[in-house]
């Protein structure tokens, strides 16, 4: 078995999705990681924003459980309102935001709100946060969830944060671009693929098959053309992780 | 000069009135005024609006203690733990939910409270485009861009002036004059949109401190209407400069508060069972002392001089 674990290597392919020089909405845990490890591999000159009012070059020092912690304040590139740094995503700067998911449908739409009617909920989630705007107006939407048939649905009971709505144009013609470019789990990276923008299964984390991603996903989920095995993290990429990950958290 | 220096609960019980909207939590994460918040549930102030765009657990406490009815904003939970327990419980196995929830987005909420602060009729936005927030909250309005060409879709949001905004801040003047850093999240437009606003200051310094950088002044005193003296007022959120987050308090929180019955054990022993927030620090002890920023990383001075 290969030494590094499955948070590891959703940590890497999520930092893969970061090119050298963007703009990110980074979140926490896991992708502030993939942040960090982005920078110290491919992507030195990303920057990251985050909803509370911050823009960073370097990741923080220090151990984060919020984006508003003293060390994500300490050295940072800005520190500002919401409404300076959330604006740069209407107004078309950020190139990508990852978020992360209660349930994830076909086309990518992303529920964190409701599990069941909106007016007498089975379920109350948090609800938005940032997510519907950065899901919104980032040129590319990056989710990272784990692989279950209760998350992965057909259809999310509430749209918290649009995907590709219905599929097809509809995310056009509700007035929006971009949308999501990657759903990032346990157990596979899926893609939109085509005209409908269906979710397909784009690659496959070693040691997981296609069946048994089909058995864990509530729609009849196909793959694309060219789908692949996910590549392992690299030596170089590992080591940056670790760098990072000093007490080994994701280990 | 009316003096604005006053004691909390004082503050808190002139300035809070049953039915009141209230901004708590303005900054997102950090400078959450949790000592507000205990005192408003010590007063057992009720019918209440909380409005933040993120407000972390303290407006899952005020549900809990049945303080708040109404709710307007992005995200309520625990951050630390997940889901906010107090939240779910007046949602889930309901005929009705026994809160009335306006939801938002961050931005939207943002750009509320700018049109508030702003005296603007509304304000015109694209992020919320696709979600159905804008079908759960009936508050927004679809429309089309006037000066588009063709039919491109926008929302329309109305302003919110909320009765009051609590505020922490690291430094402030008696007359309510203060200095914060760190991020800001909605807390200015929160500030210049709100009737009144309640400022929990770490320290209270002489005036010319503050005038000696007016760059750094979240909201000029004369827009404050009352500042506590609180150190920690944030606590267990952190405070730039001064207190790190208290991680295991919100953990605790957030295992207490998964019954309804523990819920009520947490507030008896840290609520309802200290007199104010003084007690309630002497109470914390070491776990308080521990969060203390001792480190220095001090800004570079900026020169005001004129001459």
């Amino acid at each position: 078995m290969a030494d590094y674990s499955i948070q590891e290597l959703m940590i890497i392919a999520a930092a893969r999705e970061i090119a050298d020089g963007e703009l990110v909405f980074v979140g926490m845990r896991l992708p502030i990681t993939a942040y960090g490890v982005a920078r110290l591999t491919h992507a030195p000159n990303a920057v990251g924003l985050f909803e509370c009012g911050i823009a960073r070059y370097a990741p923080a020092e220090g151990m984060l459980y919020t984006m508003g912690d003293p060390p994500n304040q300490q050295n940072a590139a800005w520190s500002a309102g919401l409404v300076p740094v959330m604006s740069q995503l209407q107004r078309g700067r950020v190139d990508a935001g990852f978020i992360g998911g209660a349930e994830v449908d076909r086309y990518g739409n992303v529920n964190t709100s409701y599990i069941g009617d909106f007016d007498t909920p089975k379920i109350k989630l948090p609800g938005s946060g940032g997510a519907a705007d950065i899901a919104a107006m980032s040129k590319r939407l990056l989710v990272i969830m784990n692989h279950e048939k209760r998350r992965l649905v057909e259809k999310v009971d509430y749209i918290t944060s649009p995907g590709y709505l219905d599929g097809g144009d509809s995310r056009a013609r509700a007035g929006l671009g971009g949308g999501p470019s990657a759903v990032i789990t346990d157990r596979a990276i899926l893609r939109p693929y085509g005209d409908d923008h269906e979710l397909h299964v784009a690659s496959i984390h070693q040691g997981h098959s296609l069946v048994e991603i089909a058995e864990n996903t509530g729609w009849d989920i196909k793959a694309r053309p060219d789908m692949d095995e996910t590549p392992p993290p690299s030596s170089q990429e590992l080591a940056a992780l670790h760098e990072i990950d000093k007490d080994g958290f994701w280990h | 000069m009316r003096q604005k220096l006053c004691d909390l609960d004082q503050a808190i019980a002139e300035h809070v009135t049953p039915g009141c909207s209230l901004v708590m939590g303005a900054c997102l994460e950090p400078d959450i005024p949790f000592a507000a918040t205990y005192e408003i549930i010590r007063q057992n102030i009720t019918g209440l609006e909380a409005i933040a765009p993120i407000s972390d657990a303290s407006t899952d406490m005020l549900i809990g203690a049945g303080c708040v009815d109404r709710v307007t904003g992005a995200w309520v939970g625990n951050v630390s733990g997940g889901l906010g327990h107090n939240y779910r419980r007046a949602f889930e196995n309901r005929d009705t939910p026994s809160v009335n929830l306006k939801d938002h987005s961050n931005f939207s909420l943002g750009m509320a409270l700018m049109a508030g602060a702003y005296g603007m009729p509304y304000a015109p936005m694209r992020s919320i485009l696709g979600s159905d927030i804008v079908k759960s909250n009936d508050q927004f309005i679809e429309a089309t861009n006037p000066f588009s060409d063709g039919k491109e879709p926008i929302i329309l949001v109305p302003p919110l002036i909320p009765d009051v905004a609590i505020l922490v801040v690291q430094r402030a003047d008696a007359q309510g004059n203060n200095h914060h850093w760190g991020n800001r999240g909605v807390a200015q437009e929160a500030a210049l949109a709100a009737e009144k606003v309640i400022l929990l200051a770490n320290e209270i310094v002489e005036p010319e401190v503050i005038l000696s950088d007016p760059s750094r002044v979240l909201v000029p005193g004369y827009l404050v209407t009352a500042v506590c003296h609180v150190p920690a007022a944030a606590h267990p959120s952190p405070q730039t400069g001064c207190w790190k987050r208290g991680n295991d308090f919100f953990n605790d929180y957030h295992k207490q508060s998964r019954t309804e019955e523990g819920f009520k054990q947490w507030l008896d022993e840290w609520v309802y069972g200290v007199a104010d927030h003084a007690a309630y620090r002497a109470k914390l002890g070491a776990s308080l002392s521990d969060l203390k920023i001792t480190g220095s990383a001090l800004s570079a001075p900026a020169n005001y001089a004129a001459e």
